[in-house]
């Protein structure tokens, strides 16, 4: 083992000690085949048991290895070192508080979720107990990128107009609201609107598209929220020539 | 254990030096004034014509000297170069249109919206009787 010597420099930040955060540099011989999140897990398991960060599956699910790798917001699981420069700045995810380390404080975006009511809203009676409702694949179609989402938050380290307006709903949040409104079997739309259209909503996001881009799961949230400036400047002008919106 | 988060500062005012993302969305966003400077212009313009025919002449006479052709053209490139490609680009992801189960291909998208593009840029030349 230990085909490559990389030189890691790690944020720390002992929030009981520090009156900021530092650097600490760990060499770690690696395996050309490892990701950032393995060279990590080495400086934990045989340098520094003092390291504090997030992960748990390893394999793109679980969304909580976010980091910002050389200034990329990244899933250190799906980085790998032999697209790296020897030498690899780790911080924690930018625009969130530092719990500490690499532990970011990720409250603000779990209520953000939480407000745009992602899941079901039926105005109609559901169906029959025995019954479900009924989708077609491509109903499915128009919405299933946007189920990829795992939260790990990397589309808000990304994203320019929340770190200077931290009310901004944000990117996750807002796709995760797109999902649901796109969503044929959804009747609550009308429901999400006030949060949506307000000033903190998606006229807010000023297309700079860097959450897509460093989305690791492809969800596009740029897109989604275009999508919904659509939807919303449609709605407003029915509204203006009294014409009905859809039922939801 | 006490909790005590630390807040990493943010510049208001140099944040887009951050990264390179940044530096492309300013360059985009400083077209604005470029838009303002047009704006300005084509009212000047409009109110030359309403005056009279001398001061409309003088209007584009004002126009066609070495430096703002020099400045029309560059104009002309960063708006291109900045605005009209990025967005044009972009467009598939405001407007993606779902048949069936397949998603229409980005590129139809893209071409359509430089075909439309080349159709109004040539209506407007046919107009001003420049083809």
């Amino acid at each position: 083992m230990g085909t490559r010597k990389l030189e890691l420099e790690v944020m720390r930040y002992d929030p009981e000690k520090d009156k900021e955060p530092w650097f600490q540099t760990y060499t770690v011989p690696c395996n050309e085949d490892w990701v950032i999140l393995d060279a990590i897990n080495y400086v934990k398991d045989n340098l520094d048991t003092t390291l504090a960060y997030r992960w748990s599956c390893h394999m793109m699910v679980c969304g909580s290895c976010g980091m910002m790798v050389n200034g990329e917001p990244s899933l250190t699981c799906k980085t790998f070192i032999r697209e790296l420069p020897d030498k690899v700045r780790i911080e924690p995810l930018e625009n969130f508080p530092i719990e500490r380390d690499l532990v970011v404080v990720l409250d603000d975006v779990m209520q953000k979720l939480h407000q745009v009511q992602p899941y079901i809203i039926r105005k109609d009676p559901p169906p029959a107990e025995d019954q479900e409702y009924i989708q077609s694949r491509g109903k499915l179609a128009i919405f299933k990128q946007l189920t990829m989402c795992i939260n790990c938050m990397c589309c808000y380290a990304a994203c320019p107009q929340y770190s200077l307006n931290p009310n901004f709903i944000g990117p996750a949040a807002l796709a995760l609201a797109h999902r649901y409104n796109r969503d044929s079997r959804d009747q609550g739309k009308s429901d999400r609107l006030d949060i949506l259209a307000d000033h903190d909503g998606v006229w807010d996001c000023s297309f700079v598209g860097a959450c897509s881009e460093v989305c690791p799961k492809h969800v596009d949230p740029a897109a989604a929220i275009q999508q919904m400036k659509v939807d919303g400047a449609v709605e407003f002008w029915k509204q203006k020539m009294g014409i009905p919106g859809d039922k939801s | 254990m006490s909790r005590n988060p630390y807040v990493r500062p943010v510049s208001t005012t140099t944040w887009y030096m951050r990264n390179g993302r940044y530096k492309v969305y300013v360059m985009r966003e400083l077209t604005s004034f470029l838009v303002m400077f047009y704006s300005f212009l084509t009212l000047f313009g409009l109110a030359a014509l309403a005056a009279s025919a001398e001061r409309w002449n003088d209007f584009l006479a004002s126009q066609q000297n070495t430096g703002m052709l020099v400045f029309h053209t560059l104009a002309l490139l960063y708006f291109m170069f900045y605005q009209t490609f990025p967005w044009f680009k972009l467009a598939p992801k405001a407007m993606p249109i779902h048949l069936g189960e397949k998603k229409l291909p980005d590129s139809f998208i893209i071409i359509g919206h430089y075909v439309a593009w080349v159709l109004v840029s040539a209506f407007i030349f046919w107009l001003a009787g420049v083809i």
